[in-house]
């Protein structure tokens, strides 16, 4: 037997959490129904997100936006997208219409996949998890949230409440490598983020290490060089280093999807490609 | 468990919470109208609508659906002895049904897809079914299908 924990409250949830910290959180379903369709797990509970108001929430926090763990993709796209274009524009690449209906920013993170696709945004945008449960909540730059393949800080008693981000200050860009343009899980993908007011550069890898990770000494090579002051045409040997850079802060394996190899050279293309476009896009 | 199903309550016994709302549907509830294909949310065969929203019902647990209002392929149309409905029809008239294994998921993201957009451009059609495999690959007849359906002509 398995028990169906059905929480409606935030504070309910916490406490079953609590409770039964073995219990798996489950909001769409889009990673967790498939271990269960497929016998790949059977977990002792199963913790219903669905009903807890609270998680699908946003709004201003101060200068940060707080957006609920259970937001869906859909809404990040529709209501998000003026806000945090890099992460809406991961958003559309995930799954199909049916899945971006369901799946959740928080579900992604619970997930801690190498490949998710919510992940290298959030990190150029240098976001920061909250973490509750019923001891307190902590707060966990995105960057130190992932600990190895589908491994995070997460402990058993708690939960993801929210992502809390500052609003694009500047040109965001995301793009990805897969073999259509529905339904893939990333090859590779990288997530550019510009900051002109204080003249830094957020990146974010995805699906090129054990875990989603920024590309700091590519960050400050594109930091320390653009031509913040006299905005025009991009120098090609500018994105292409920081291209290079981008690409050596990867560490990549062969995998059915792709080649370690392919993977280094694939990133410092959309590295190179997304500069020029968030350069571009600036000098508009 | 109980929840609404093409507006009539209906209950299941012995339902395990863990189990697909497409497997109460298929299973418990007798509406066969819903695919069974890939059970990873991958193929669209499944497709229902789940609180007005479109979702892989294999990727809905049971215990998410108690309470909530399930529409199926069956609902699209009167019922089953009921004049098919104009997304249906539209299949029909344009030959869009090979082995009809995706027809039913296909007809419930299309129907979706027009309440949003009523007049989709080819772009936006591609995009809105890119979740529905149809593996005899007769896609060109569903576009046909979707337009004919947009424009009111079936």
């Amino acid at each position: 037997m398995m028990d169906f924990l059905t929480p409606v409250t935030w504070a309910d949830a916490l406490a079953v959490k609590a409770d039964r910290p073995e219990a798996v959180p489950v909001a769409g379903g889009t990673d967790v129904m498939v271990e269960l369709n497929f016998h790949r797990r059977r977990p002792a509970a199963l913790l219903d997100l669905t009903r807890v108001p609270e998680l699908a929430a946003w709004g201003r926090d101060g200068d940060v936006l707080r957006v609920g763990a259970g937001v869906s993709y859909t809404r990040l796209i529709e209501e998000l997208g003026g806000l945090l274009p890099g992460l809406a524009a991961a958003s559309r690449t995930v799954g199909s219409p049916q899945i971006r209906n369901r799946g959740t920013l928080g579900g992604n993170l619970g997930s801690a996949s190498p490949a998710g696709d919510g992940h290298p945004p959030l990190l150029a945008a240098g976001a920061v998890v909250e973490l509750a449960s019923v001891r307190g909540t902590r707060e966990v730059p995105v960057a130190d949230f992932f600990t190895g393949p589908k491994r995070s800080v997460l402990a058993p008693d708690e939960l993801i409440a929210a992502v809390l981000v500052a609003p694009a200050d500047g040109p965001e860009q995301f793009a990805k490598i897969g073999t259509r343009n529905a339904m893939v899980i990333a090859v590779s993908s990288f997530a550019l983020a510009l900051h002109p007011g204080r003249r830094s550069v957020g990146t974010g890898i995805g699906s090129a290490a054990p875990t989603p990770r920024r590309a700091p000494e590519a960050e400050e090579f594109a930091a320390a060089h653009l031509p913040w002051d006299g905005p025009g045409p991009l120098d090609p040997d500018l994105a292409r280093r920081f291209g290079e850079l981008v690409s050596a802060a990867a560490a990549p394996i062969d995998d059915v999807r792709g080649t370690a190899a392919y993977r280094r050279h694939s990133l410092s293309v959309l590295a190179r490609r997304t500069l020029t476009w968030a350069w571009e896009e600036l000098c508009e | 468990m109980t929840c609404t199903v093409n507006g009539v309550p209906r209950t299941a016994d012995d339902v395990w919470e863990g189990e697909s709302l497409l497997y109460v549907l298929r299973e418990r509830l007798g509406l066969p109208g819903s695919k069974n294909a890939c059970e990873q949310g991958e193929c669209g065969s499944c497709t229902v609508y789940l609180d007005g929203t479109a979702v892989c019902s294999c990727l809905v647990a049971a215990g998410q659906a108690v309470g909530r209002e399930v529409v199926t392929v069956e609902g699209l149309s009167g019922g089953p002895d009921a004049e098919p409905g104009p997304v249906q029809r539209a299949f029909l008239a344009a030959g869009a049904v090979q082995c009809g294994f995706c027809t039913p998921g296909l007809i419930v993201a299309v129907d979706d897809l027009l309440s949003r957009n009523p007049h989709p451009t080819d772009p936006q059609i591609r995009e809105a079914l890119a979740g529905n495999l149809c593996r005899c690959t007769g896609y060109e007849k569903i576009m046909e299908a979707v337009r004919l359906a947009a424009g009111g002509q079936a």
